[in-house]
């Protein structure tokens, strides 16, 4: 592994982890650090590639995005939008305080 | 009386215009073959009460002579769809006891023309995988696990992601499935089973109420045992949504129709970088066996060069954890699913995620997170976008030379549970030659083509272009005819 690259370690882990708000245990980051550094290495391979005045590609649509009408189309159920929540009261989603 | 489960669908919809037998026999003999399919894991959920009802509701339409395209057919439901009031869990932790109040496009469309629904099958967590080993709720068994050549027991994985799927269609408890391709989800598990599996063009399939992956590569599509069966049921799948922002406003054209069997003139692309080092010579073997089916049938193989072809895994696995990290923010204990306390609103979400997301899915939404974090951005995704417009190019290029290319569907058979476990890499290598494809938003389809030496299916891969999923079924057609009948699995013998 090069060291002119990006090298990921477990503080690196902790930190992307937090940014991506899943939990991972310390005693995982290590390995996990680990994992990851051999993708990035592997898709190095990219920098190979000309790209030189390329547009980058975020669509396979040539097509530009439909427009429609500013107007609701849809909704005025609260029960159902809540029906999945784990906690909610009267159509409200309830979350642990936020605000001191 | 015929083994009702081993007809294929345009012969089950033959018999019940015919009266020999009735839906609800029909969706019977395959609840009982479901329910003895158990060890295979295929199903996450299974929904006979639904089936049967709907089952009831066809009879009753055949009796009137109100029939619809699909009335009657017992489908599988990949678990990524979401199906009103039945739970639905893209294989994952975190979406425990979720219960949409919606349907999804897809199978509301195959409701709309009939269809049944048998279950909820099985994936790899949300859709991330090549072998069926990352779901919640365990791995999926290939209906082809057996004996080996030399008489030694193996447990073989159906292919990912749509491997409940492959597995339902391809071992008689299933008619047809519905599956789901960002990378290769739907052809890689037809080509370890055994089946047809279609991957239409970005934009044909709506993806509204299918839980997403990557939203610029996901698309729905047909898994079937017979190429013409998935022609009925692309029919059925496709069409314009106003739901899907990218859904294409274009009519979907009769694609029975398509099956004419003639390709005589028809200039079909051999691209030599689909020649990859270490490729099994079995799959060379048949790749060229296709060749010359295909040229028996009157088309003309062309060599055509795609030259970024080895760059497509390394940029799939930069664009697709991008994309997931972004789609997959939407699993934060609220509102739906699993929920796991913490002290305050951000130890909540940090806890309901670590637990909730399977190591995969973790580690892709981690690449994910790096690649668009400040400072990567532009090195990693920026870069792998803009190599993603010279692969979609290339293919532009090789269309202008050739009607359609023919290719291996997958590197290998279906390999053992357990192995490539534990190197991400090599599990993402299965994917080869399918991914170049779903990243030029191009139609793909497996088609069955055999058995290699060690007794186990291969698929060929037909990609064809934007739109032109004729083509495609077309000369999937004269392959299947080419090829044979195929052997049933093992399970079914």
């Amino acid at each position: 592994m090069s060291q002119d690259k990006a090298t990921l370690d477990a503080k690196t882990v902790a930190k992307i982890a937090h940014l991506a708000r899943i939990k991972v245990p310390a005693e995982e980051q290590e390995h996990l650090a680990g994992e990851l550094n051999k993708l990035l290495d592997w898709v190095e391979q990219l920098g190979e590639v000309d790209t030189d005045g390329v547009e980058p590609m975020t669509s396979v649509a040539a097509q530009t995005l439909r427009r429609r009408a500013d107007v609701v189309t849809d909704g005025g159920y609260p029960d159902k939008v809540v029906s999945n929540a784990t906690d909610a009261a009267e159509h409200f989603f309830s979350v642990p305080k936020v605000v001191e | 009386m015929t083994n009702l489960t081993h007809l294929s669908m345009s012969d089950a919809l033959a018999g019940l215009k015919a009266k020999d037998f009735t839906a609800l026999e029909l969706t019977n003999a395959y609840i009982a073959a479901v329910e003895a399919a158990r060890p295979l894991n295929a199903f996450i959920t299974e929904t006979p009460d639904i089936a049967l009802e709907q089952a009831k509701a066809s009879d009753a339409r055949y009796a009137a002579g109100t029939n619809l395209p699909l009335d009657g057919m017992p489908l599988g439901i990949k678990d990524l769809f979401c199906t009103k009031g039945v739970l639905t869990t893209a294989a994952s932790h975190i979406l425990d006891g979720f219960k949409p109040e919606y349907e999804s496009t897809i199978t509301e469309n195959l409701f709309r023309d009939g269809a049944v629904m048998l279950g909820k099958l099985n994936l790899d967590e949300f859709a991330m995988g090549s072998a069926n080993i990352t779901s919640y709720y365990g791995p999926v068994l290939n209906p082809w696990t057996g004996k080996d050549p030399a008489g030694a027991d193996r447990k073989l994985v159906p292919g990912g992601s749509s491997g409940g799927s492959a597995a339902s269609v391809s071992g008689r408890f299933a008619i047809a499935a519905t599956g789901t391709d960002t990378g290769g989800s739907i052809r890689q598990p037809a080509s370890f089973t055994g089946i047809v599996g279609l991957k239409p063009t970005y934009g044909r399939c709506s993806r509204w109420g299918t839980i997403a992956f990557a939203s610029s590569l996901d698309q729905a599509g047909p898994m079937t045992r017979t190429v013409r069966d998935a022609a009925l049921m692309l029919q059925s799948m496709a069409g314009f949504d106003p739901k899907d922002s990218t859904s294409v406003d274009m009519k979907v054209p009769d694609l029975l129709a398509s099956l004419t069997g003639d390709i005589r003139g028809l200039r079909v692309g051999i691209p030599k970088e689909y020649r990859v080092d270490g490729m099994p010579a079995e799959i060379e073997r048949v790749w060229q066996q296709g060749i010359e089916w295909l040229k028996a049938a009157g088309a003309t193989p062309v060599e055509v060069s795609l030259p970024h072809t080895k760059y497509a895994l390394a940029t799939y696995y930069v664009v697709a954890p991008a994309e997931c990290s972004s789609n997959l923010a939407r699993y934060d204990g609220v509102r739906f699913g699993l929920r796991v306390e913490g002290k305050d609103l951000a130890e909540m979400y940090e806890n309901t995620r670590g637990e909730g997301f399977g190591k995969e899915v973790r580690r892709r939404i981690l690449i994910g997170t790096y690649v668009l974090s400040a400072g990567y951005y532009d090195a990693y995704y920026l870069k792998a976008q803009k190599v993603r417009a010279r692969i979609a190019e290339d293919f532009a290029k090789a269309f202008e030379q050739c009607d359609i290319l023919l290719t291996p569907t997958a590197p290998s058979t279906a390999f053992a549970i357990g192995e490539k476990q534990d190197d991400p890499i090599a599990m993402y290598l299965n994917d080869v030659f399918t991914v170049p494809a779903s990243l030029a938003g191009l139609p793909g389809m497996s088609v069955p083509a055999g058995l290699a030496s060690d007794g186990l299916p291969l698929g060929l891969q037909l990609i064809g272009r934007p739109f032109d999923e004729e083509t495609l079924l077309r000369v999937a057609d004269v392959i299947e005819k080419a090829a044979g009948p195929q052997p049933l699995p093992p399970y079914c013998r």
